[in-house]
């Protein structure tokens, strides 16, 4: 019992950091408001250059919730995966789920202008661009885990995930020779990854399937954590395999497919944040973890996207190097410290 | 105590194997509450491909088991899993749980949708960490713990599941001989005390012999089950190995390396 009181702790500190840094990301940018300014702003008041409240409220509010849905779906979509292959190293980007959103975005984006001669990219929409890298992350999930029913070899099952990533760039290339100037570039930016420009109508669609995501992971607590026993136990226990382990692959897709839809590839988050929130909460109860990783992804990718906008310069750096460079060495560094890295 | 004269497991010739492939065939036996049950044989010869079938992992060929009287295939897997515990081989996915937090994982049958713990599974999961002297290592995780440990704790969680049957899958490998006496004897308690059927394959047969109610050899043709004393004086076990290796002594009912 002393056990949940301190989890309590650790989750008001967590809400609390994520406050501060939700504040800290709306208050940095490239534009320079002080930090009063962007607080009065926010309490719905006037401020002193009038196109302030204009980039606080239309730029920077939107871009800050969607660091918080890209941070804490990323990392849920982690944990399932972790859990769900019994794998430490198991993640949306390593295994290959991101690589398959990315084919999925680079087939819409560049495969129908070379199959319609020409086409418009406004016609197709921000819906069709979510539904092409979702089921391309399912197509993949699906297929790693076939092969994950086969072979038992986590290793072998990372180097399967490796091995899409190499056949999915592949394909990009191919795609990106016959592509035109304009679609290419577009494709390109999308896949440094961003978490601005997106509009509210994109917003909310990301917080729906994010929403649905969160809403069928919280339904497979309890199967996700008779899956810590393997699946053989999983089954005496009265789990049934089959349901329990497909809701949680399309959780999986969703989360992983929507986000890297709109935010584009961002590396490492999913991998990292069930790893350093384990170094906090001391447990591998999924009701704990579930909130935990979220609030601790949300605050990793806002602050993540305040480094990338490099505080009061007009240049954006792209999302996904800050976050390999800050989850890589974190990967390397519980890989050392071997016996933290189980899951 | 009519319910006592019941039969908790009841099979009839039973043939158990793959698609293509029958281990083995013509098993019948039939376990009582309370007795413990060991199933014996050479490497091979089908007890973890039994032991898979019992807990139904896999489909038997043909035959019957009744668990409770009631065919073990029209079982729902949540109605199973308040019957029918089992202990495999395989350790746990994660090594990274708590002794306590794994015990719990039995309650599973028993629990909401969330998995919430009632004052009736939290008393549950302390008499079985008391029952398997775990209360002092309630809180270590499973890959701090000895093998010997480790098997106490998954046998323990299988306790907490509080189900009719307990199949265990060689609970003794990989143990010396103090754990492997202290396991089983835990078992015979459990089995005892609680009025639990628990049925396991061993390799441990002088063991199995003398704390056993009932054991089953299978030696692919008759398999004999029944009491041990009177296994040992059809003969049985004297056919279990080749003679020339080994051979079965009657009197102290262990088996001599062959000169």
């Amino acid at each position: 019992m002393q056990r949940a009181k301190t989890f309590r702790i650790s989750f008001v500190f967590l809400t609390l950091a994520l406050l501060c840094s939700w504040l800290l990301n709306i208050s940095s940018g490239s534009v320079s408001i002080p930090f009063a300014e962007v607080l009065s702003t926010l309490f719905g008041e006037t401020p002193e250059i009038a196109s302030w409240e204009y980039i606080i409220w239309d730029y920077r509010i939107p871009k800050a919730f969607t660091s918080i849905l890209v941070g804490g779906g990323l990392s849920l979509s982690g944990l399932l995966m972790q859990t769900l292959f019994r794998n430490p190293l198991a993640g949306p980007f390593v295994l290959g789920i991101s690589s398959g959103a990315s084919l999925g975005a680079a087939l819409l984006l560049m495969g129908t202008s070379l199959l319609a001669g020409y086409t418009s990219f406004s016609f197709l929409g921000d819906i069709s661009m979510a539904i092409a890298a979702s089921i391309g992350s399912f197509l993949v999930l699906l297929i790693v885990m076939l092969v994950a029913q086969r072979v038992k070899d986590t290793m072998a099952l990372l180097i399967i995930g490796l091995m899409f990533g190499s056949i999915t760039s592949a394909i990009v290339s191919v795609l990106a020779y016959f592509s035109s100037a304009e679609n290419l570039q577009r494709f390109i930016f999308w896949s440094f990854g961003s978490v601005g420009n997106i509009s509210t109508n994109q917003l909310l669609l990301l917080g729906s399937i994010v929403a649905l995501g969160v809403l069928l992971s919280i339904i497979s607590i309890k199967s996700l954590n008779a899956f810590l026993l393997g699946e053989n136990y999983a089954q005496s226990l009265g789990v049934s395999l089959k349901k329990s382990r497909l809701t949680i692959i399309i959780a999986t897709g969703l989360l992983a497919g929507g986000i890297t839809a709109f935010a584009g590839p961002i590396a490492f988050v999913g991998l990292a944040v069930p790893h350093l929130t384990r170094q906090i909460f001391d447990t591998m109860e999924h009701k704990v973890l579930i909130p935990a990783v979220m609030l601790y992804g949300a605050i990793l990718m806002l602050l993540c996207d305040t480094l990338a906008q490099l505080p009061n310069s007009a240049s954006v750096l792209p999302i996904n190097a800050i976050t390999s460079l800050v989850g890589a060495p974190v990967v390397i560094w519980l890989l050392v410290r071997k016996r933290k890295m189980m899951f | 105590m009519a319910e006592f004269d019941k039969n908790i497991l009841s099979i009839k010739d039973l043939t158990i194997g793959y698609d293509s492939k029958i281990v083995a065939e013509h098993i019948y036996f039939d376990l009582k509450a309370g007795m413990l049950c060991g199933v014996v044989g050479i490497n091979g010869i089908g007890k973890s491909t039994l032991l898979r079938t019992l807990g139904g992992f896999q489909p038997k060929l043909s035959g019957n088991v009744l668990l409770k009287g009631q065919i073990l295939e029209k079982y729902t897997s949540p109605n199973l899993s308040k019957e029918l515990s089992v202990v495999l081989t395989e350790q746990p996915a994660s090594k990274n749980l708590t002794v306590q937090e794994l015990i719990a994982l039995g309650r599973q049958p028993y629990t909401n949708w969330l998995g919430t713990l009632t004052k009736d599974d939290k008393q549950q999961i302390e008499d079985s960490l008391e029952a398997f002297l775990l209360k002092e290592l309630r809180h270590r995780k499973c890959h701090e713990l000895s093998d010997g440990q480790l098997q106490r704790v998954l046998v323990s969680r299988a306790m907490a599941q509080d189900t009719s049957l307990i199949l265990l899958d060689e609970p003794t490998t990989h143990l010396d001989l103090y754990h492997k006496v202290q396991i089983l004897k835990m078992l015979q308690e459990l089995a005892h005390d609680k009025q639990k059927t628990i049925l396991f394959t061993t390799h441990e047969i002088e063991l199995a012999i003398q704390l056993c109610d009932r054991i089953l050899i299978l030696d692919g043709k008759e398999n004999p089950f029944g009491d041990p004393c009177q296994l040992i004086e059809q003969k049985h076990f004297d056919r279990l190995f080749p003679s020339e290796m080994v051979q079965f002594d009657a009197k102290t009912g262990s088996f001599k390396i062959s000169k």
